[in-house]
């Protein structure tokens, strides 16, 4: 993205998309992401969150790390890496997934696009390219770290599909969610659109290439200007995600390469992933370890969504049995402006994830006016997504 | 595949293999030794070199053989038999002024003045002692810290344990300040004369890709040590016959050799080791396969590392497999003059400590030593039917020579060549002369002839790092593997190398108690 010469000037990369960006962030909110510089909000999260709710979005998402995995072996390279079926996933489809070390603790999670048969695209939080190329050992393949290479814009919301029938990508109204296409958008240019997001709303992701990065900005935004179209910072987006239950490395879980202290690192079942593991379909790391772990009953987390009393968000609450017993940590939390609850995802020790009941309370810290005022909050497990409208997964989308 | 007909398959008759065979063997399990050479003994062989010139091919001398085995085994009712049961060691002087060392690793000395010879009864002493601490620990099934792991071992371990504290508080406080120090500094601290230095700090580094100045060296001689507490053998007709007599002892139990059988494949289910492919095609099931091959080459090669997770990968693909030993084998139309030193000896080129270090300090930048250092043998001193009438065979082990030097092997061999016999002609004057027919097997020669990676003959350098619970690595040091039904029993794991079969058996013992 930029020259690597003059990188202690620069410790933070810049975007493709950065000259809008950076024009468009008048308070100069700025948060490193995987070491590119990225606008944490706009001016107004609010208006922002309800731009992602009731019309349209634009997030940049180009500092997502992204691998090129190509080579006749590679949906079997995938099958051993990944914990779902990777072999399985047709042509132009999208898979939300994870991978895991040998004792069966989660390295990362991801979404791994098929451009073709043999053609793969893993996108994700952290950099793994050691762990990915060790495990290519004996797989024809290769493995190719192209984030750089590509710019993407994610365009969510009721109107998203609107904006982009406007901007050129009518054809687009049959794809389905967690499918992919190629489409041609006016002075944009080719581009690559799949029907994913992070926000558990109606969206695509558009994939560019750096060149043409602004060119699909500009276009997307003068046609989306009827659509109420706004780009979005990372605080709007992580409400959103909070609302469709989503979870992040290092925030909800620690990737296990990275932690430091052994009880940190957490199999797929401890961090609501376990519906991924495909213990069918053969050999694939981690699988001996999460197998033992379900037979020997020795998982001893579980990530749930937590209804909260009240409006305060319960960031880094600790969770209480009984008002006593502490049984686990909230990763994240917000006061959700579209289901009008105050919602929370958590670690929590096994068996409360089940066996809680109405006893479990969020010790909240509220600083008000340079005094914590400690509150212990009811909070009830409920089901994620908290929110999931219908139109996140209407073919064809809804014109709104 | 069809239903299994052996309970167990070991991959490599060497001494290991044998060892591992015998013991299941005897334990009523059905047995198919597989070995890619035309006769078992893996390391331990005996072969011509030159037309009438026999010598023993790779390990000469015999350190380590496990008692376990012999007892249970008895190979000497099948042929074996030792032509030196206690064979010397003369370290060379290249004035003349030898220095002998006899019984088990000097328990007396001639050419040494009075002071020293009791300044080295003090430290040969303390260093036995020391050994006694390791010597239980070789028999066992390394245990994981933290862990215990079987009776048998807790009991190997409070020996041990017991050892340590029967040395009293200032010898165990010794043991724990040199446990991990490098044997430069023991012999630089506890002795003034450079012979000795020099073959301490030989025998200290002989095969590891460490000199006496690299830390923990002194580790590797405790470890030499602990075998037989440094008593050397060598058996009549050579290292191949040792193993002639343990694979006839082996087949006595009823276990089935087969020869020039090379397994090209582990095979798996998907879960678990269902049995091996030979490189003619055949397959052959068993309950289990047992491969006392390079575990990388196991792993990776073998099974394949797509059989694997990657976290074993990785540990595999980390293990040092780092050989830094060239053997050289003479043959000479006349006995060589080492300025009178007795043949029947061992003979040590190592004049001092600082000659041992130098010598190394090449190997870490790909080049040999321009002047090795050297062990040697003569077989013929002790049967001349090794050479023709009046003829004589040298074997020598010589160090330091990297894997792969810069500029390769087929430039640099007979450089090296010329080096290690510039050495002897030092110490021999006019062996020159006498040569008829030379053999130089370069670590990458041994590596190619004999599968050792690296050229490593341990399987993976013998180094602290890679012992116990960490050889080869962290998940496949017990014998068991990750892949059930498949064990590791070769010098890869522990203790290591060294013509012992204490890996064999050890493994031996894992597998019949996992039964």
């Amino acid at each position: 993205m930029n020259d690597l010469r003059h990188h202690f000037r620069t410790p933070l990369m810049r975007s493709p998309f950065h000259p809008r960006v950076a024009a468009a962030n008048v308070l100069n909110a700025w948060a490193p992401w995987a070491g590119v510089t990225t606008a944490l909000n706009f001016g107004d999260v609010a208006m922002e969150h309800s731009a992602i709710r009731n019309s349209a979005s634009l997030y940049d998402i180009s500092p997502m790390i992204k691998y090129a995995i190509e080579g006749p072996e590679a949906a079997a390279y995938l099958d051993r890496l990944t914990l779902r079926r990777a072999s399985g996933l047709p042509v132009g489809a999208v898979q939300y997934t994870a991978w895991c070390n040998d004792a069966g603790h989660v390295l990362d999670d991801g979404t791994l696009f098929r451009l073709g048969e043999d053609r793969f695209r893993l996108c994700c939080q952290e950099r793994h390219l050691p762990w990915l190329q060790d495990s290519a050992i004996g797989f024809d393949l290769s493995i190719r770290d192209e984030t750089e290479a590509i710019a993407g814009l994610s365009l969510q919301g009721p109107t998203s599909f609107a904006v982009l029938s406007a901007a050129g990508g009518a054809d687009l109204a049959g794809l389905k969610p967690f499918r992919l296409a190629e489409v041609h958008l006016g002075p944009a240019g080719p581009v690559m659109v799949s029907r994913t997001g992070f926000t558990g709303d109606l969206g695509y992701e558009i994939w560019t290439t750096p060149d043409r990065a602004l060119d699909l900005w500009d276009h997307l935004m003068a046609e989306g200007a009827p659509h109420r179209l706004r780009p979005v910072g990372t605080e709007a987006l992580n409400i959103a995600r909070i609302e469709a239950g989503f979870i992040i490395a290092n925030m909800d879980f620690v990737c296990a390469e990275q932690v430091l202290r052994p009880d940190r690192a957490r199999q797929p079942d401890e961090i609501g992933l376990g519906w991924m593991v495909d213990l069918d379909k053969g050999r694939f790391n981690g699988r001996n370890a999460i197998r033992a772990a379900r037979a020997g009953d020795t998982l001893r987390w579980a990530l749930v969504g937590l209804d909260i009393d009240g409006n305060v968000p319960a960031e880094g609450a600790e969770l209480y049995l009984d008002g006593k017993k502490a049984v686990g940590q909230v990763t994240a939390a917000a006061w959700s402006p579209t289901t009008k609850r105050n919602l929370a995802l958590a670690q929590i020790r096994r068996p409360w994830h089940r066996d809680a009941g109405d006893r479990l309370r969020a010790e909240i810290y509220a600083l008000r006016e340079l005094q914590y005022h400690k509150l212990m909050l009811p909070a009830r497990i409920v089901d994620r997504p908290f929110s999931s409208p219908k139109r996140r997964r209407a073919t064809p989308p809804g014109m709104f | 595949m069809p239903t299994p007909s052996f309970d167990a398959i070991i991959i490599g008759g060497g001494v290991n293999g044998l060892a591992c065979a015998g013991r299941l063997a005897q334990a009523g399990q059905k047995v198919l030794v597989l070995d890619a050479a035309d006769t078992p003994g893996g390391g331990a062989l005996t072969g011509e070199f030159a037309p009438g010139y026999r010598v023993d091919g790779l390990a000469h001398l015999v350190t380590h053989l496990d008692t376990r085995m012999l007892a249970a085994l008895k190979p000497e009712r099948h042929g074996l038999d030792w032509a030196v049961d206690a064979m010397a060691t003369t370290a060379l002087s290249s004035d003349g002024g030898h220095l002998t060392l006899n019984g088990a690793y000097g328990e007396a000395v001639q050419g040494l003045e009075e002071a020293e010879a009791q300044r080295w009864t003090a430290l040969r002493g303390r260093l036995l002692r020391h050994t006694e601490i390791l010597r239980p620990l070789r028999e066992i099934t390394p245990p994981l810290p933290g862990k215990g792991g079987g009776k048998g071992n807790l009991l190997a371990l409070g020996r041990a344990g017991l050892n340590l504290r029967r040395l009293g508080r200032e010898e165990m406080q010794e043991f724990l300040r040199m446990i991990l120090i490098n044997v430069h500094d023991v012999v630089q601290e506890d002795l003034t004369d450079d012979r000795l230095r020099g073959l301490i700090a030989f025998d200290a580094t002989l095969g590891a890709f460490l000199g006496p100045r690299s830390p923990n060296s002194l580790f590797l001689l405790w470890h030499r040590l602990s075998g037989d507490a440094g008593r050397i053998r060598w058996p009549r007709g050579g290292m191949g016959a040792l193993a002639t007599a343990l694979a006839e002892a082996v087949r006595a139990t009823g276990a089935e050799l087969r020869c020039a059988a090379r397994v090209d494949r582990v095979l798996s289910d998907g879960d678990r080791a269902t049995g091996v492919r030979l490189e003619s095609g055949e397959e052959i099931a068993a309950r289990c396969v047992i491969s006392t091959a390079n575990p990388r080459t196991t792993f990776m090669d073998l099974l394949g590392a797509r059989q694997i997770e990657t976290g074993l990968v990785r540990r595999l693909t980390n293990i040092r497999m780092r050989g830094t030993a060239a053997k050289l084998h003479l043959a000479l139309k006349g006995a060589p003059d080492f300025r009178g030193a007795d043949l029947r000896h061992r003979l040590v080129i190592a004049p001092s400590s600082d000659a041992v270090e130098n010598a190394f300090n090449h190997v870490k930048y790909g080049e040999f030593s321009p002047a090795p250092v050297m062990e040697i043998t003569c077989p013929t001193a002790h049967d001349p039917g090794f050479a023709p009438d009046g003829h004589h065979v040298l074997s020598i082990v010589a160090q330091y020579a990297p894997y792969s030097p810069r500029g390769g092997w087929e430039a640099g061999r007979d450089a090296l060549q010329a080096a290690i016999l510039k050495q002897l002609e030092a110490h021999a004057p006019g062996i020159g002369e006498l040569i008829t027919a030379v053999e130089l097997l370069t670590p990458a020669d041994i590596a190619a002839r004999h599968g050792l990676v690296g050229g490593s003959w341990h399987q993976g350098d013998l180094a602290v790092e890679q012992m116990l619970f960490m050889r080869p690595a962290v998940g496949i040091a017990r014998y068991a593997t990750p892949v059930p039904g498949l064990w590791l029993a070769g010098a890869g794991s522990h203790p290591g190398g060294g013509i012992s079969g204490t890996a064999g058996w050890n493994a031996a013992n894992e597998i019949l108690g996992a039964a």
